[in-house]
């Protein structure tokens, strides 16, 4: 296979959901695209589409009233609208998912062993004794203790974090190509985050996977992800390196989620730091610049959608002139330092 | 596990006690239910009467009746009827639980059968013309009452259509011991176990595919489909087999009440002599001895059927196994 094709190339992904006040529009637009072995990390307010983009991907969103439009081609094959079965073919095979809450992502009725021998059977021919040795090995290679009785447990016998980490396995094992995790750490408690974060940031070594890793937690970003995608209103409005981004974020949004820390040296700035106003409605979208009314910034331009422009791989959905803006964020930076 | 077991013993013994206890009193505080005059006859003299309480045990206290009426029930199991004469409860009990076992026994099979097939179906294609016609026919299956469908079942097969190639197998009503004959004992009863079957069908049907529409909408059957098993794998392994607890909570109530003398009208409706309709005749003459035989047995299966249940439970569901 060639190596120079992307893994992932998501284009103009779209997700609107028919509702009581008309279609509304959770994920607007939305491009980007994966090498093997990257991780990318998701950022955005709770509500802005990261989890509808990724879910898509996968083609997961199984409302009645959902549409999904646009182009998820991976390795060279397009996913959207992928007969059921073919689909299935990918799924858990080469791109596997964590979901944000390990406490209902597990059957309850099976144990987690059987739930893991399971996606194994589905994908290749092996037997249910190779199958559970290495479902063994693998709840052993993301650190649950004594892998060999965890095996026969059930969900609600694993705390949290374990069953995280059952999870994991679970989506590791068939060695997929990308791994799809949705803030897997949102719902478990400080210490058994960073294990997790660092279970995940070791896969692209263990396992080879590429990552996309939605999360809340800037840090985490900052250690593990290569490149960043920050979401508002579902569209992607800035992406960027890692390192390009944190140090000169080219939009308003991400000046505000940033603040003015300097987030690869000092403290970690814990939580995306609070914005003043809140995201809009997504019946009520604004024309233009969705960004526009909570943006210090905005002006006439501002009444068009601005598209993802920049150079070197640094691109952002703002019309404020690429040169100057750097100046335009420390003024910004200055006037919000606490008196 | 067998101190669970023990206790649960002791409480059905209790349970049974309390009901017998409770039955007794109710015939006893019935007003005008004066057994000795039933037993006398109507116009009988004093003399007859206070001869009829004490031939029957009615002048002894109350406590005294019950022990006595019990320790003939259980230990000597002699006791008679106090409306047909010299009949003996016990055997005449035992004699109806085949039928009724047998009667309800295969009206499970079905509907659990049926209830099934109509719910996963249903629950699958939800929302499409196979749905709402399985959701249509259920609800009219709910709505038919037992004794209507007998009757016209009995109407079709004995008398109008009887004589036609279709339903000239239908023998009389009436039941036919399994043991005397397997192949009469089911063509007696196939059309009884139908009727009986459909009303829980159609119930079962529409639980079922409740349950598992709202099943199909957990974070876990998003994980299931995210593994590229097939969704019908989706649906049966992970769907279907979360949504068995409220099917088989309904199944262990629905099927202990049936035996217990629940299915009273379709045994009347197609002449089978069992506990229901033994039940019925009991109340309706206030027979004393009769009444507390079937209601202590009903009770026995009532707990019984519960009992089932939390064993079943403990194979269908760990989360209720640990919780020991
Ligand atoms: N079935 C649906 N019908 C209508 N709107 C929906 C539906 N599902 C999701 N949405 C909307 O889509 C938008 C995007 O949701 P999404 O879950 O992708 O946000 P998110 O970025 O993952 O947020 P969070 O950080 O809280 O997980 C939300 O505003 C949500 O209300
Ligand atoms: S486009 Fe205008 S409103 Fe939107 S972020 Fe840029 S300056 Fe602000
Ligand atoms: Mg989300």
């Amino acid at each position: 296979m060639p190596t120079d094709k992307p893994l992932l190339v998501v284009e103009n992904l779209c997700v609107s959901f028919r509702t009581e006040g008309g279609v509304v529009p959770a994920v607007s637009g939305v491009s980007f695209s994966l090498e093997r072995r990257e991780i990318i990390g998701v950022v955005g307010e709770s509500g802005s589409g990261k989890s509808q983009t990724l879910l898509a991907i996968l083609g997961l969103i199984s409302s009645p009233n959902a549409v999904v439009t646009g182009s998820v081609r991976f390795l060279g094959q397009e996913l959207l609208g992928l007969k059921r079965r073919a689909l299935d073919a990918v799924r858990g095979r080469q791109i596997a998912m964590i979901f944000q809450d390990p406490m209902t992502a597990l059957t309850p009725v099976h144990t987690i062993g059987n739930q893991i021998i399971e996606q194994i059977r589905a994908h290749e021919s092996v037997s249910r004794t190779a199958a559970r040795k290495r479902a063994v090995d693998l709840l052993d290679a993301v650190g649950l203790p004594s892998p060999d009785s965890a095996v026969d447990r059930y969900p609600h016998q694993l705390s949290g974090g374990m069953r995280q980490r059952a999870v994991i396995a679970m989506a590791l094992s068939c060695n997929p190509a990308l791994l799809i995790a949705d803030e897997p750490t949102t719902a478990l408690d400080v210490t058994v985050q960073a294990q997790i974060l660092e279970l995940i940031a070791r896969l692209r070594d263990g396992f080879g996977s590429a990552v996309i890793l939605v999360t809340h937690d800037l840090g985490v970003v900052a250690e593990v992800a290569d490149r960043v995608l920050v979401m508002y209103a579902g569209r992607v409005v800035e992406e960027g390196g890692k390192g390009q981004l944190f140090r000169e974020p080219l939009h308003p949004y991400a000046w505000g989620l940033f603040g003015s820390i300097p987030p690869m040296h000092g403290p970690r700035p814990a939580r995306l730091t609070a914005i003043p106003g809140s995201p809009p409605k997504l019946s009520q979208m604004p024309q233009g610049c969705a960004f526009g009314p909570r943006c210090t910034f905005r002006h006439e331009a501002c009444a068009a959608q601005p598209s993802l422009g920049g150079a070197g791989g640094h691109r952002s959905a703002c019309f404020l002139p690429q040169d100057g803006r750097q100046d335009l964020r420390r003024t910004l930076a200055a006037r919000a330092v606490p008196a | 596990m067998l101190t669970a077991l023990l206790s649960r013993l002791g409480q059905m013994v209790l349970v049974m006690f309390g009901i017998s206890v409770v039955a007794f009193l109710i015939f006893f505080a019935t007003p005008g239910a004066d057994p000795s005059a039933r037993i006398a006859g109507r116009n009988a003299s004093q003399e007859t009467l206070v001869q009829v309480r004490h031939d029957f045990g009615l002048d002894r206290p109350l406590p005294v009746q019950y022990a006595l009426m019990m320790e003939r029930l259980f230990i000597s199991r002699d006791l008679t009827s106090f409306v047909n004469r010299g009949q003996r409860v016990v055997p005449t009990v035992l004699e109806a639980i085949p039928i009724t076992l047998s009667l309800v026994l295969g009206a499970a099979v079905l509907w659990l059968l049926g209830g099934l097939i109509v719910g996963v179906i249903a629950g699958a294609t939800r929302g499409t013309w196979l749905d709402r016609t399985l959701m249509i026919l259920s609800l009219i299956g709910v709505s038919i009452p037992v004794f209507w469908l007998g009757e016209v079942a009995n109407l079709v097969t004995q008398s109008r259509w009887h004589d036609s190639w279709l339903f000239s197998w239908v023998p009389p009503l009436g039941y036919i011991p399994f043991t005397e004959d397997p192949w009469g004992w089911f063509k007696a009863l196939v059309i009884p176990w139908f009727t009986l079957a459909t009303l829980y069908i159609g119930l079962y049907g529409r639980v079922l595919r409740a349950s598992i529409i709202e099943t199909m909408q957990e974070d876990f059957i998003r994980t299931a489909r995210a593994k590229g098993i097939g969704e019908r794998r989706v649906l049966m392994h992970h769907g279907l087999r979360t949504s068995l607890v409220a099917f088989v909570t309904m199944f262990g109530l629905d099927f202990g009440a049936l035996v217990g003398g629940g299915a009273l009208l379709t045994e009347v409706v197609f002449g089978l002599q069992g506990v229901g309709k033994l039940t019925y005749g009991a109340l309706q003459t206030l027979d004393l001895p009769m009444i507390l035989a079937t209601v202590i047995y009903a009770s026995f299966f009532v707990v019984m059927a519960n009992f089932i249940v939390d064993v079943a439970f403990v194979f269908i569901d760990p989360r209720v196994r640990d919780a020991h």
